[in-house]
């Protein structure tokens, strides 16, 4: 029987790191995070005899970890992954949550999906290639997206018999190439993520790296101040109105605090109406707290009685958040039909619906080489941009560079309703 | 800025309560489908806190098999009595008695895969455009590619090669007449993070899932409980044991562990050594290696 004091302390005080991991075909995405995996024990022996079956029925010459990763029937025929798949596995510190995509070409829809809800992207570069343009292209969606912190993983070291200025040069050669990227904190290690080398234990051979493992930084990087903790922004998702004589009067605003911090005796305005109030109580199930920050889900009672619904926010009065109908963003499109200027569609933003029209679209970008295009006039599937909208209600926004949740938008297209474009407003 | 510093148990249930209200606010009619099994307990004490003080907006269903524990209907009795919700439940029988779905025989026989024509006619009858589940992504490898919000076509069937993409917090509920969509606000958590999130909120859950004695048989490398309508082999020999369910389905398919633990904290301990995941003792799983993915085509859970 566990000391109850100890037990609590082990299990009940670990953070959570969500990252995604971005690779070309073949840089051994699967394969590393298979090791993981494994190495950190999260693999169970049912799964393993499964792909160890699967890996002799193949012919594979050693376990294929990288089958652990491909769950549908049409990947593993196919030997490709084709969507993006999330992965569990935790350690004494942390509990992650991998958003694993796939490095094809025509997924980068994909990737941009796993990033939007990163904190750390995973960065493969085969050893024996080096930086190439699907690395840009990778560091490129990590910055668009804005993931904090970058870790490039300098794979196949083994097939470099694992030589230190190969690291040095591809190191060298992505640093380079990050001025023109907007990261802010970068980290390199050479692994071998079939043999294991720096990924949960150390490498034996590879004793000139003295950086930490894979999994070390993992652990270990400080995520606590990817929020902001600053603007206080409260959209509003419901309405809770008590049918019973117990909370007759009661009207509370439900909602996930977007960024800031909210706490009784706060004074707050509510947009889209402008009435200004004050802060009545933070309520949760189990008790009114002191105090709420974002990403917590609470309840907000105001003193004061106003018309409140779904899609209105609720700010913080010291610093109010842009709000306009003629909104300007980059944007990944990721519908099949290709996104033109005139072109209408329903859009999401926070808890607010509205609908948009494309009026203008200064510019797209070559991902491959960074360079802007000027003279084209409509975005294919996987293509990124500049435009400009104009939805039917003003939304309250901040940048995305400030903000990831007041920030962001999709479009959606209003024939199919399917999600069309991941916009990031600037 | 450690005082902004929230484990990794309260940033999952922040993250299932804004589901659970995006839910509300997207659909008309939405349904919290209720196994009894602790996932469905979790999600439906998620729900009470979502929407404190009020109720919870929408109804709970029960697809019930028929070979249930009787100590998981005693449990679901008491809780709606408890929290004055309200259960609905539909019958595997009735759709058998109306000829819409076929039993199976033989000694394997389970009403799994029948469950999926009792919950698809269930929802278009009740009219429920949106019905909520308790599975979670590290279950299995086809739920690891499950969204949050999952469209299903007018035949409530999967379209894995065609989902929409879920970005940052922002769900796209919108649907044409006849679809509905299948939200899973536990997508996130892991078996271990239910355990520690029961421990941590002290919720009730059926005995079943601490230790007792029961009789049980061995099949395949599975302990089953025995039952009237159980059928065995001339060599399943029934033993009296001590054991406790991992998982709750029906009768049928719960592989039951040999267990002596009678706490959370044992519970927790366990699942932290274990080595076979908590699928590896569920029969319906065994029957191919995408079991899952084709049962979840058809409209299963």
């Amino acid at each position: 029987m566990a000391d109850t004091k100890d037990f609590q302390k082990g299990y009940l005080n670990m953070e959570l790191l969500r990252f995604t991991t971005a690779g070309s075909v073949d840089d051994g995405k699967s394969t590393l995070i298979g090791r993981l995996l494994y190495d950190s024990k999260a693999i169970f022996e049912d799964q393993m005899e499964a792909i160890e079956k699967a890996s002799e029925q193949k012919g594979d010459e050693h376990v294929n970890l990288a089958l652990l990763t491909d769950g549908l029937r049409a990947e593993r025929e196919q030997g490709i992954t084709i969507d993006v798949a999330y992965r569990y596995f935790a350690t004494p510190k942390r509990k992650f949550i991998i958003a694993d995509t796939p490095g094809h070409v025509q997924y980068t829809r994909n990737m941009v999906t796993g990033a939007s809800t990163a904190n750390v992207a995973l960065i493969l570069v085969d050893a024996r290639l080096g930086v190439l343009e699907q690395t840009i292209r990778h560091g490129y969606i990590a910055s668009l997206l804005k993931i904090p912190h970058v870790i490039v993983c300098i794979n196949k070291m083994d097939l470099v018999d694992y030589k230190e200025d190969v690291f040095t040069e591809i190191q060298e050669k992505f640093k380079e190439l990050s001025v023109k990227l907007d990261i802010q904190d970068i980290r390199f290690v050479p692994i071998s993520a079939l043999k294991g080398d720096n990924v949960v234990d150390r490498s034996e051979i590879m004793d000139w790296y003295e950086g930490p493992t894979l999994l070390y930084l993992l652990e270990n990087i400080h995520v606590n101040n990817d929020y902001n903790y600053v603007d206080g922004r409260f959209p509003v998702q419901y309405v809770v109105r008590p049918q019973a004589e117990k909370y007759h009067d009661y009207r509370g605003y439900a909602g996930r605090i977007a960024s800031g911090t909210f706490q009784p005796g706060d004074k707050v305005a509510v947009l889209p109406s402008g009435f200004t109030s004050t802060v009545k109580s933070v309520d949760t199930m189990n008790e009114s707290v002191d105090m709420a920050f974002a990403p917590q889900s609470v309840v907000l009672t105001l003193d004061d009685d106003i018309d409140i619904s779904r899609g209105d926010m609720i700010v913080k009065e010291n610093k109010m958040p842009d709000v306009g109908q003629d909104i300007e963003m980059m944007i990944c499109w990721l519908g099949e039909t290709p996104m033109v200027v005139n072109g209408k569609y329903s859009v999401k933003h926070t808890s607010s619906d509205a609908r948009c029209i494309v009026k203008e679209m200064p510019f797209k970008i070559n991902i491959n080489t960074l360079e802007q295009n000027r003279e084209d006039k409509g975005l294919a599937l996987n293509e990124i941009g500049k435009i400009k909208i104009r939805t039917t209600k003003p939304l309250f926004y901040d940048s995305y560079r400030r903000n990831r949740i007041t920030g962001s938008i999709i479009l959606i297209d209003e024939s199919t309703n399917r999600t069309v474009g991941a916009g990031m407003i600037v | 800025m450690e005082k902004y510093n929230l484990n990794h148990l309260r940033e999952l249930e922040a993250e299932s309560i804004y589901v659970l209200r995006e839910v509300a606010a997207q659909f008309e009619k939405p349904v919290l489908l209720f196994s009894g099994g602790k996932d469905s307990i979790i999600m439906f004490y998620l729900a009470r806190k979502a929407f404190w003080p009020a109720k919870v907006p929408f109804p709970l269903m029960h697809i019930d098999t028929g070979h249930n524990f009787p100590e998981t209907l005693e449990f679901r009795d008491q809780l709606m009595e408890k929290t004055g919700a309200k259960c609905i439940a539909r019958l595997v029988q009735d759709s058998i008695d109306q000829g819409k779905a076929v039993e199976e025989t033989g000694i394997n026989a389970s009403r799994n895969v029948l469950q999926t024509v009792t919950l698809l006619d269930a929802l278009e009858e009740l009219k429920f455009d949106c019905a909520l589940g308790g599975g979670r992504r590290d279950e299995e490898k086809a739920r690891a590619k499950e969204r949050f919000f999952s469209h299903r076509d007018e035949f409530g069937q999967w379209d894995p090669k065609n989902q929409r993409p879920e970005l940052w917090n922002l769900f796209n509920g919108k649907k044409k007449m006849g679809e509905h969509f299948r939200v899973f606000p536990l997508s996130n958590w892991t078996e271990m993070d239910v355990w520690q999130y029961i421990y941590m909120e002290d919720v009730e859950i059926p005995d079943l899932y601490f230790t007792h004695k029961r009789k049980v048989f061995y099949r395949d490398g599975v302990w089953l409980a025995d039952a009237d309508f159980m059928e065995k082999k001339d060599s399943e020999e029934v033993l009296e044991k001590d054991v406790r369910c991992r998982t709750i389905g029906d009768i049928t398919c719960t592989g039951l562990t040999l267990s002596t633990a009678n706490s959370l904290e044992d519970i927790i301990q366990e699942t932290a050594a274990t080595r076979v995941t908590e699928r590896g003792g569920r029969y319906d799983d065994k029957r191919s290696e995408a079991a899952m993915e084709d049962r979840k085509k058809e409209g299963y859970f």
